[in-house]
Order: structure tokens, then C-alpha cells, then sequence
């Protein structure tokens, strides 16, 4: 039981506290030009969105629930149970952010997903 | 108009797929340097910590580490979350890469495998449009898809 709600706290809430860091930025603006003042300029306005804050809060337990885990899970069962985050993320794309995925992303996400499940299953 | 955007979300990508794994490679380099971290006694527990932060490798990774995290955020602001986060495995391909060049490691033939489904993927997600949805800074003189919504539903 304790090792499920690991998982989930890795997948559903590190995910989701990447979502925060992308509502965020939908709600700062876009970068217009590669120039660092306007690069600075955005990142300090992202700051004083709440969601930056939740989702380093959301990033930071999710982190602490893979030390937990990895202290008795073998690492070659963790590590690629949490390539499902890329499905997670898709699904919070939509929902959360209201992204379009249409079924050629959704085609790159599941291919991706397989990659990098057999590189990290492959070391 | 797109095609500037597909620029920048590339280079944003670009750098965090580079930064991102050599920030991960020179921390965990740099750890190993330091030795085995104990806690006790409190002497040994400083020792390790004036040798961790005093260590160059642990500062270029830890800015390596910012630089991944900034081009991340930046990523998000030009374009989707699903387009880069799935986008950003090809980091995984950078690791193999620069472990068989530089460390001459040994990579297993799944991994290679594994880098070549991953770089497919990423193909496909590539040839998706990168941003779907409006942004707070977009130009007002040109009603984003929200507005017109909007405006549909006031009109009727």
C-alpha cells in the first residue's frame, strides 16, 4: 500500500507540479526575444504566479517520495513505472492547460514513453 | 510566425537536452569525489560538506542544473507542456551519446534500442504544432481562439 501511494505521489503529483510550472508560464506570457533582460524580465514575473510556487511545492514531494521509495524498491522497477508520467503529462496537458493532443502527439508520447522505459531497463 | 516559434522551442529544447544530463553527470561525478556521506560524527558531516561545495564539478553541474530548469520554464512559455516534456527525453539519447564518446562506456544493445523509439517519438511529436493554446502575452489586435469563443457566445 505504502509503495502505491509512493508511486502516485512520484507520477500523478511530480507531474503535476510540472503542470504548475506550465500554467504558470501560460498566465506569464510568452518570450518574445532571445535576449537575456527579457528572459530575466519573464522568469521574475513567472514568480509572482502562485502556481510556481505550488508546483515546486508538488516537485519537491514528489522528489522526496523517490528517495523514500528507492530506499527499498529496486531501482530497475522504480525508475520505469515513472516513464508513465509522459501519459500523465499528456493528460494534464488537456485538462489542466487545455492542450490540443492530437493522435500524432499522442503516437510520439506512447513511443516515447516505450524508449525510455527499455533505455532505462537497458542499463 | 511559426516558424520563428518552432525555432525557439527548439532551442530551448536543445539546451535543456544538453544541460539537463551533463548537470546530472557532474553532480553525481562530483558526490562520488566527496566520498560517502556520513552524519555523524558532526566534524566528518562538514568535512564532506566544505568538500562538496568546494568541488568546481558541483558548481558547473548545479549551473548546468539552472540552466536546464530556466530553458524548461522558458520552453513553457512559447510552447505546450505535452510537446516538451516528452520532447525533453531525447536527453536520454545525449546521456548514451556522451558516455560512449566521452567515458567510452559501454551501451547495451536495448539502449540503443530504447534511444532510437525514443528519437522516433519525438519525430511524431515534432511534426505536431507546438503551441495549442493562447498565452497571456499574445497581441490583442488579433482575437486569440478564447476571445472569439467569447464573443460568439455574447453575440448569440
Amino acid at each position: 500500500m505504502l509503495e502505491f501511494v509512493l508511486f502516485v505521489l512520484i507520477i500523478v503529483v511530480g507531474t503535476g507540479g510540472e503542470l504548475c510550472l506550465g500554467r504558470a508560464m501560460q498566465e506569464t506570457g510568452e518570450l518574445e526575444r532571445f535576449r537575456p533582460g527579457a528572459a530575466a524580465s519573464l522568469l521574475w514575473r513567472a514568480l509572482r504566479v502562485k502556481w510556481i510556487w505550488i508546483g515546486v511545492g508538488m516537485m519537491t514531494l514528489a522528489f522526496f517520495s523517490l528517495l523514500l521509495l528507492l530506499s527499498f524498491e529496486e531501482v530497475s522497477f522504480v525508475v520505469p513505472v515513472t516513464a508513465l508520467s509522459y501519459f500523465v503529462g499528456a493528460l494534464g496537458g488537456i485538462f489542466f492547460l487545455g492542450e490540443r493532443v492530437d493522435r500524432q502527439r499522442w503516437i510520439g508520447i506512447g513511443l516515447v514513453c516505450i524508449g525510455v522505459t527499455l533505455v532505462l531497463v537497458g542499463k | 510566425m511559426h516558424s520563428r516559434l518552432r525555432l525557439k522551442t527548439y532551442i530551448l529544447i536543445g539546451i535543456m537536452i544538453v544541460a539537463g544530463p551533463i548537470g546530472n553527470l557532474l553532480l553525481a561525478k562530483g558526490m562520488k569525489q566527496a566520498g560517502q556521506v556520513k552524519f555523524w560524527p558532526a566534524s566528518e558531516l562538514l568535512l564532506i560538506f566544505a568538500r562538496v561545495f568546494g568541488s568546481l564539478t558541483i558548481w558547473i553541474g548545479i549551473a548546468s542544473l539552472i540552466t536546464f530548469i530556466v530553458a524548461y520554464m522558458l520552453a513553457l512559455s512559447v510552447a505546450d507542456y505535452s510537446y516538451v516534456q516528452p520532447a525533453a527525453a531525447l536527453g536520454y539519447g545525449v546521456i548514451a551519446v556522451l558516455g560512449y564518446l566521452v567515458l567510452h562506456e559501454t551501451i547495451s544493445p536495448l539502449r540503443w534500442v530504447g534511444i532510437a523509439v525514443i528519437c522516433f517519438g519525438v519525430a511524431f511529436i515534432r511534426n505536431t504544432h507546438p503551441r495549442t493554446t493562447d498565452k497571456a502575452g499574445d497581441d490583442a489586435a488579433a482575437p486569440t481562439a478564447k476571445q472569439l469563443a467569447t464573443a460568439d457566445r455574447s453575440a448569440n
